[in-house]
C-alpha cells in the first residue's frame, strides 16, 4: 500500500526511457535528496527492477546525481536525478544502508566527490583516480577488514596474478583451509578511460577507447558506445550494421564461454577438458581475424559505418566453423559432465543463493545461474534481439556447476541464433555519410548484454553538443562482491574455480 | 657391492627420463606434440648452472634444506635391492630406516617452507605434512606383512624370497604394487592429490613450498622429485621380478616396469580432475585399508587364520 502511494505521488518524479533513447537533460526531474533516495529505494524493492547505473558529475558548484533503474518486465528504464552541493560537510543518508546493491556506486561517489555519508558501512576506496579529493587514500594503505584471533590466519594473494592476467589483491581470512572472509582490492588497472572519452575529441579515438575498456569484451563495449553515439546524433543504423554487430556479439559470447570452460577445466587439473575446449575456441576467434583482421574483433564496429562488411563468403566459412565446432563441443561437454572427479569439484562449490544475488544486484550470466532472470536481450532488447524473442537460460543452484551449465546452454542458443541469421544476410542500404554532431544538453543511456552481462554506457552532452560526462559500467562492477560472498565457507583451494566461474574483468571495473 | 652400484646407477638413469615420459604421455593425450623426454633433465641442467637467490628473511635452514632433501633421497635409493641382489646398504630392518630417511628430507623441506614466512608456503607445508603422515601407516603395514610372510626384515630378504611360496604371492604383489603407485603419487604431490602443473598458489601442495627456491636449489628439488619416482618405480618392479633369474631378464623387466609406471602417471593426470582438498585425507587413508587386505592375505597364506 505504501509502495503504491510512493508511485502515485511521484508520477512526475522520474522519467521513463527505452534502451538507447536520447532525451534533453532538463527533462530528468531533479528531486530533493531525501525524495530521490525514497524513490529509488522503492524501485529496487521490486524483484523486476535493478539499478543499472548510479553516478554523479560536477555541474558548477554542485554534484548532479543520476540514478537509472531498469524494469525488466515493462522494458523501461526509470531515470531520476538530484543535486548536492559540492564540499558539503553535513553527512547524508546512504542508499546502501537500505539496499546493498548501491554500495559500490556510493563508494565511487564518495571517492570522486567526497560526498559524506553517515550510514554507509563500507566507505573504502574503489579505484584511486588521480584527482580524488582525499589524496591520503593510496593503494598501499587500503583498510582491510580484520579479525583478531589466534585460530585464524590471513592469506594475501596478488596484486600480481598467478597467471599474470590482470592485477588485483585478494585478502583471505581463513580458519585452516576454510575461508571465513574474502576482501578484494582493485584499482590497479585504473586508466581514467571516462575522462579520456571527454578529452579525445575525434569520434574514431573514442571508438578505439571503447574497444580498450575490457579486452575480452570488445564487441560488447563497442556496441554500447556506437549505439549510444548513434542515438545522440540521431543516426539510424541500417539493417546490415545492426546485423553485423549482433552477430559479432554472439560470436564473442561463443568464444569467451568456450574459453572459460577450458579455464575451469585447467583449474581443476582436468587436462583433457582444458585442451579440447581451448582448441575449440581458436577457430572462432580465428574467424574474427578473417572477418576484421583482429581475433578480439577490434576494428570491426564503427559509428555509422562498417569497414568489414559481412559477405556470403564469410557466411559460408562461419557455417563450416560451426559445423566443425558443434559435435566436438557436445562430445567434450558430455565427457566432462560424466566424470565423477569433475562433478565433485564443481557441484555445491561457490554457491550464491538467489536472495544473495538479488541483494548484491548481480547481473548477467552469474545472476541467471542463481535464478534471477536478468538478460537485456529479452528485457531491454537491442540489435536483432527484438526479432528472436530471446528466452534467458536460468539455473537455480548458483554454484560453479550452474555457471558451467549456463555457458553450455548459452553456447547452444548462440549457435542456433547465428545459424538462423546466416540464412539471410541483409544488403547494405545506406552509404556512409558525414555524421552530425550530437544535440546539445542531452542524456543518453545504452544497455548491451555482453557475454559477461549487462554493459551500461551513459553520456551527457554540453551546450556545444560535445561530451560533458561519459559513464561506463561493466558487469564486473556489480559482480565482484559476489565472488567474495561465494567463497565463504568454501575451501581456499576452491577459490580459483569460483573466481574463474565468474571470470570478471579487472580493467572493466577499474576503467 | 658391484651389484649395489649397478642398481644405484640404474635408478639414477631412470630418474633422468621418468619426468620426460610423464610429460610426453600427457602431451600425447592432450593432442599435442610435447617436448622430448630429456627436456626436464635439460631444464634441471640449466638450473644447476645458476646461482640461488635467498631472501633476507630466511635463515640458513632455507639454504641447507634442498641439499638435505636431495641427499636423503639418494641415501634411500642406495637401500633398494633388485630381486635377490642387495642394494649398497642392506641390514635387518632397513625398510624402517628407509622410511624415516625420507621423512628427514621431508621434514627439512617443510621447515624450509615455513622459514620463508610466506603465508602460502606455510599452507602448502601443512598440507604436505598431513598427507605424508596419512600415507605412512600404509607403507608400514605393507612392509610388515611381507616381513611376516617371508620371515626377513630387510628389503633384500623380503624381495629375495617373496615369490618362492605360492601364486597368491603374485596377487598380493599386485595389490602391493597398486599401493606403492598411489604412495608414490602422494609423496611426489601428483594427481589426484595435487596438480603439479597449476599456476594457482592456493591449490598447490608441493609446488608452493618451493616457490622461493631458485637456481641450483630448485634444480635439486626438481630432480629429487624424479629420483623419488624412480625409487618407488624400482620398489614396484621388485614385486614382479622372479628371484634368481639372470640380469638380462631382470634389467629389461626393471626398465619396462619403470616406463609403464611413468605412462600410468601420465594417463592418470590426463583423464581426471584433482580431488577437492578435503577429500584427500579420506582418499589417502583408503590406502591403509588396502594394506590391511594384504595383511589378511598374508595371514591366510601363513595359515594363521581359518
Amino acid at each position: 500500500m505504501w509502495l503504491f502511494r510512493i508511485y502515485q505521488n511521484n508520477m512526475e518524479n522520474f522519467i521513463t526511457l527505452k534502451n538507447n533513447q536520447t532525451i534533453p537533460l532538463q527533462d530528468i526531474p531533479v528531486l530533493a535528496y531525501p525524495e530521490f533516495l525514497e524513490l529509488n529505494i522503492s524501485f529496487v524493492k521490486e524483484d523486476a527492477n535493478h539499478c543499472v547505473n548510479y553516478y554523479g558529475f560536477p555541474v558548477l558548484d554542485t554534484i548532479k546525481l543520476i540514478c537509472c533503474i531498469a524494469d525488466d518486465v515493462k522494458q523501461k528504464i526509470y531515470v531520476s536525478s538530484s543535486v548536492i552541493k559540492k564540499d558539503r560537510q553535513e553527512p547524508i543518508t546512504s542508499f546502501t544502508a537500505r539496499k546493498l546493491c548501491f554500495h559500490l556506486f556510493e563508494r565511487e561517489l564518495h571517492e570522486n566527490f567526497a560526498i559524506p555519508y553517515y550510514d554507509h558501512p563500507w566507505l573504502k576506496p574503489v579505484r584511486y583516480p588521480i584527482d580524488r579529493p582525499n589524496q591520503e587514500n593510496t593503494i598501499a594503505n587500503y583498510p582491510f577488514y580484520q579479525i583478531h584471533s589466534e585460530e585464524l590466519h590471513e592469506v594475501g594473494v596478488g596484486p600480481i596474478h598467478a597467471g599474470i592476467i590482470e592485477p588485483g589483491h585478494f585478502r583471505f581470512i581463513c580458519n585452516g583451509e576454510q575461508i571465513l572472509h574474502l576482501e578484494i582490492q582493485l584499482g590497479y588497472q585504473h586508466r581514467g578511460i571516462e575522462n579520456l572519452f571527454i578529452s579525445s575529441k575525434k569520434i574514431l579515438q573514442r571508438n578505439i577507447l571503447a574497444e580498450s575498456i575490457a579486452g575480452d569484451n570488445v564487441v560488447g563495449h563497442t556496441t554500447a558506445f556506437v549505439q549510444l553515439w548513434e542515438s545522440l546524433i540521431g543516426f539510424r543504423p541500417d539493417n546490415k550494421l545492426v546485423y553485423e554487430r549482433t552477430l559479432a556479439l554472439e560470436l564473442e559470447r561463443l568464444a569467451m564461454h568456450t574459453g572459460d570452460l577450458s579455464a575451469v577445466c585447467t583449474d581443476i587439473a582436468y587436462q583433457l577438458g582444458g585442451a579440447v575446449f581451448g582448441r575449440l575456441r581458436t577457430p572462432i576467434i580465428n574467424f574474427m581475424q578473417h572477418w576484421c583482421g583482429n581475433r578480439l574483433s577490434k576494428g570491426l564496429i564503427r559509428v555509422g559505418e562498417s569497414n568489414f562488411p559481412f559477405t556470403m563468403a564469410l557466411a559460408n566459412e562461419l557455417t563450416q566453423v560451426l559445423d566443425a565446432y558443434e559435435p566436438d563441443f557436445m562430445e567434450m561437454y558430455k565427457e566432462m559432465k560424466s566424470l565423477p572427479t569433475v562433478l565433485a569439484r564443481l557441484e555445491k562449490t561457490g554457491v550464491i543463493t538467489q536472495k544473495q544475488a538479488h541483494r548484491v544486484g548481480l547481473v548477467g550470466m552469474a545472476a541467471r545461474a542463481s535464478g534471477l532472470s536478468r538478460d537485456l536481450r529479452s528485457s531491454h532488447p537491442f540489435g536483432l534481439y527484438p526479432g528472436v524473442l530471446h528466452e534467458p537460460v536460468i539455473k537455480n543452484h548458483g554454484d560453479v556447476s550452474s555457471r558451467i551449465q549456463i555457458r553450455k546452454e548459452e553456447i547452444i542458443q548462440s549457435i542456433i541464433y547465428i545459424r538462423e541469421w546466416l540464412k539471410n544476410i541483409p544488403e547494405q542500404e545506406k552509404q556512409p555519410t558525414v555524421l552530425p554532431m550530437p544535440t546539445a544538453n542531452t542524456f543518453t543511456i545504452s544497455l548491451v548484454e555482453g557475454w559477461r552481462g549487462e554493459i551500461c554506457h551513459c553520456a551527457v552532452t554540453d551546450l556545444n553538443g560535445d561530451i560533458l560526462h561519459y559513464k561506463i559500467k561493466d558487469p564486473s562492477f556489480h559482480n565482484w562482491l559476489a565472488i567474495a560472498l561465494s567463497v565463504r565457507n568454501n575451501e581456499i583451494s576452491d577459490f580459483p574455480i569460483c573466481n574463474k566461474s565468474f571470470n570478471l574483468s579487472y580493467s572493466g571495473h577499474d576503467l | 657391492m658391484t651389484m649395489g652400484i649397478l642398481i644405484f646407477l640404474l635408478i639414477l638413469m631412470v630418474s633422468c627420463f621418468f619426468g620426460g615420459i610423464v610429460i610426453r604421455t600427457k602431451s600425447v593425450f592432450a593432442g599435442r606434440k610435447g617436448p622430448g623426454i630429456f627436456q626436464p633433465l635439460k631444464d634441471e641442467w640449466r638450473l644447476f648452472r645458476k646461482g640461488s637467490i635467498y631472501s633476507n628473511t630466511s635463515s640458513f635452514i632455507f639454504q641447507i634444506a634442498p641439499t638435505i632433501y636431495f641427499v636423503s633421497i639418494l641415501l634411500a635409493i642406495t637401500m633398494i635391492p633388485l630381486g635377490n641382489h642387495a642394494g649398497l646398504i642392506s641390514f635387518k630392518g632397513d625398510f624402517v630406516f628407509f622410511a624415516y630417511l625420507l621423512t628427514i628430507g621431508k621434514f627439512f623441506n617443510i621447515i624450509s617452507a615455513l622459514d620463508t614466512g610466506n603465508s602460502l608456503e606455510g599452507m602448502g607445508a601443512s598440507r604436505e605434512a598431513l598427507y605424508s603422515m596419512l600415507a605412512e601407516p600404509a607403507f608400514f603395514i605393507l612392509m610388515a606383512s611381507f616381513a611376516l610372510l617371508t620371515g626377513h626384515t630387510s628389503f633384500q630378504g623380503i624381495f629375495g624370497s617373496l615369490h618362492f611360496y605360492t601364486y597368491i604371492s603374485y596377487a598380493v604383489g599386485f595389490l602391493a604394487a597398486f599401493v606403492f603407485v598411489i604412495i608414490a603419487l602422494i609423496e611426489n604431490s601428483r594427481m589426484p592429490v595435487d596438480d603439479p602443473k597449476t599456476h594457482l598458489e592456493l591449490t598447490m601442495v608441493h609446488e608452493v613450498m618451493i616457490l622461493d627456491n631458485s637456481g641450483f636449489d630448485l634444480g635439486l628439488l626438481l630432480h629429487a622429485s624424479n629420483l623419488k619416482f624412480a625409487m618407488y618405480g624400482a620398489i614396484i618392479s621388485n614385486f614382479f621380478l622372479t628371484p634368481g633369474s639372470e640380469l638380462y631378464y631382470t634389467i629389461p623387466i626393471f626398465i619396462l616396469t619403470q616406463v609403464l609406471f611413468a605412462v600410468l602417471v601420465g594417463f592418470i593426470e590426463s583423464f581426471m580432475a584433482r580431488f577437492r582438498m578435503n577429500h584427500n585425507p579420506q582418499y589417502i587413508f583408503t590406502l591403509t585399508s588396502v594394506t590391511l587386505l594384504i595383511f589378511l592375505g598374508v595371514m591366510l597364506m601363513l595359515g594363521r587364520i581359518v
